[in-house]
């Protein structure tokens, strides 16, 4: 059974529609990378999936005893109040919140893993300093931190390199990918399709034209696709 | 100096001022605990509105000749709290014009009660020190503090154990939410435990002025500190002394406790301020 099965999901703000024709399967281990154009309803449709908003119609099943205590989040903004006081630790600690159930405090295991994420994402220096303080790429790492806090099975992530720096980014595709080899499953909205092309094994795109496969039948239908605009023998 | 302290040293022999310290630094220290998370969720409007539920309720409960307030006026403020959080989050309408309408109403309505149907023969002095709480402090008897002994121990121990829920929902509902954490009960658990506050709070400093008890401490730590944790420590101190130095001065100098307390806390409100740039502009 696959951890996530969306079928025929319509999704909007009000009645209004923003996506519609939804369907796709993420299975265990997947790396599955969504893409479309702006305003096309990829953010709406990852909260969707996390059950922050309602879709109009469709499903969103999840499968293999999935739990919500299992899945990370990286959200594409943060609406952080300005002088919220925060540091760095705490909000990348926060990241253990759904693990920790009803136990007060966080389990010296919990305290390793937000070490070693900061370690990971190289902003362990930066433990002590207040969050609104940082640069927007620092904050980035800062959440992505979080995230892996979080994550046992599944990992969500909306547009994660924005605002980084190439090198970094490149960094950030590498740390990705080695958790995804570790067996978690990764959702990644993106705009860069190369990435999307190297990394993923699955591709949804959503917005003007629909399409879901793997990554080689997504290769495939551009070619072909590329083919026909190059002849004028396609549909438009 | 020594005639000052002996003067405190012979005051403190009376139960009455002792019970108003015991009482006054405990509700100091609970309302600040929970000031820092309603300020940084924008629920702070809701303390506001609940305190005049409060007056309402208070009002309501001197018409029926209740003798303890406490039945009536802590059910009727947990409601309303809440109410105001489920209508603050679904209405399009803007929450605070809704906790408005509603805290207007319940003050005036509260007024109306009390003048028409009270029996007292001085209504606009029982008014009086419920919207200030003049001297209530130090009427209090022990049953009454025994009970305010209680809710605080209550709400300390629920803010420690749920604390680091309380900072994520704070900090990031969605996220909070999306990882399994429970933000809605929390954000439920906040709403209540914030009536309780406040129906304590009116005790001391009367219902106007407990969203001053509520707010100060928390932007007046704020100013210096930048993570969350020393924020609620720093703040809590900083109620704590103003609390009991307030009512230490009000029985001094004889002036009003909620005020004097009030006055304390935007004292240190300044004198961080000023700290906290000075510290920038190094
Ligand atoms: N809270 C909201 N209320 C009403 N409409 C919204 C809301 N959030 C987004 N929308 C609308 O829904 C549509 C899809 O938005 P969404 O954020 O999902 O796009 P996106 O694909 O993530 O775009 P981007 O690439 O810019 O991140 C947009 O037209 C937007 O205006
Ligand atoms: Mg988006």
């Amino acid at each position: 059974m696959p951890l996530l099965t969306v079928k025929n999901l319509t999704l909007g703000y009000e009645g209004r529609t923003v996506a519609d024709g939804i369907s796709f399967a993420v299975d265990s281990g997947d790396y599955l990378c969504i893409i479309g154009e702006n305003g096309s309803g990829k953010t709406t449709l990852m909260r969707a999936v996390l059950r922050l908003n309602s879709p109009i119609s469709g499903s969103i099943e999840t499968g293999g005893g999935l739990k919500s205590t299992e899945i990370g989040y990286l959200p594409q903004q943060t609406e952080v109040q300005r002088d919220f006081p925060a540091s760095v630790r705490e909000i990348v600690l926060s990241g253990n919140a759904g693990h920790a159930g009803l136990r007060p405090f966080y389990s010296a295991a919990e305290k390793a893993a937000a070490l070693s994420n900061m370690e990971k994402l190289g902003i362990a220096h930066l433990a002590k300093r207040c969050y609104r303080e940082l640069s927007g790429g620092q904050q980035q790492r800062v959440l992505l931190a979080r995230a892996l806090c979080a994550t046992r099975k599944l990992l969500l992530l909306d547009e994660p390199v924005s605002g980084l720096d190439p090198e970094a980014a490149a960094e950030m595709y590498d740390i990705i990918d080695r958790l995804n080899q570790e067996g978690i499953t990764v959702i990644m909205i993106s705009h860069d399709i190369s990435a999307a092309l190297k990394y993923a094994t699955h591709i949804l795109r959503i917005g003007s034209e629909i399409f879901f496969g793997s990554r080689n039948e997504y290769i495939k239908s551009r070619q072909f696709a590329d083919f026909s605009a190059a002849y004028g023998s396609g549909e438009e | 100096m020594s005639e000052l302290f002996s003067k405190i040293v012979l005051y403190f022999e009376y139960p009455f001022v002792r019970y108003a310290m015991i009482a006054g630094v405990l509700i100091a220290l609970c309302s600040s605990l929970l000031g820092v998370t309603l300020v940084l969720k924008r629920f702070s409007f809701i303390g506001d509105g609940l305190s005049h539920v409060a007056f309402g309720a208070i009002a309501i409960a001197a018409v029926l000749g209740l003798t303890n307030e406490m039945l009536i006026v802590l059910p009727v403020t947990v409601l309303s709290a809440v109410l105001l959080l489920k209508t603050g989050r679904r209405t399009k309408i803007k929450g605070d014009a809704a906790v408005a309408m509603i805290s207007v109403g319940a003050l005036a309505l509260g007024y109306l009660l009390m003048s028409v149907f009270s029996t007292s023969a001085n209504v606009s002095g029982d008014v009086c020190s419920t919207l200030f709480g003049s001297s209530l402090i130090l009427t209090l008897s022990k049953a009454e503090v025994a009970v305010s002994v209680v809710l605080s121990a209550v709400v300390t121990a629920v803010f420690m154990l749920f604390y680091n829920k309380i900072f994520a929902v704070t900090f990031d509902e969605d996220f909070a939410r999306a990882g399994g954490v429970r933000a809605g009960a929390y954000n439920l658990l906040i709403a209540v435990v914030t009536a309780v506050v406040i129906v304590l709070a009116m005790n001391l400093v009367g219902s106007l002025l407990i969203s001053a008890l509520i707010i100060f401490p928390a932007l007046s730590a704020m100013c210096i500190f930048k993570s969350f944790r020393p924020v609620i420590v720093f703040s809590a101190i900083i109620s704590v002394v103003c609390a009991a130095a307030g009512i230490l001065i009000s029985i001094l100098a004889a002036t009003p406790v909620g005020a004097t307390v009030v006055a304390a806390d935007i004292a240190a409100f300044l004198i961080c301020r000023i700290a906290g740039a000075a510290v920038r502009r190094q």
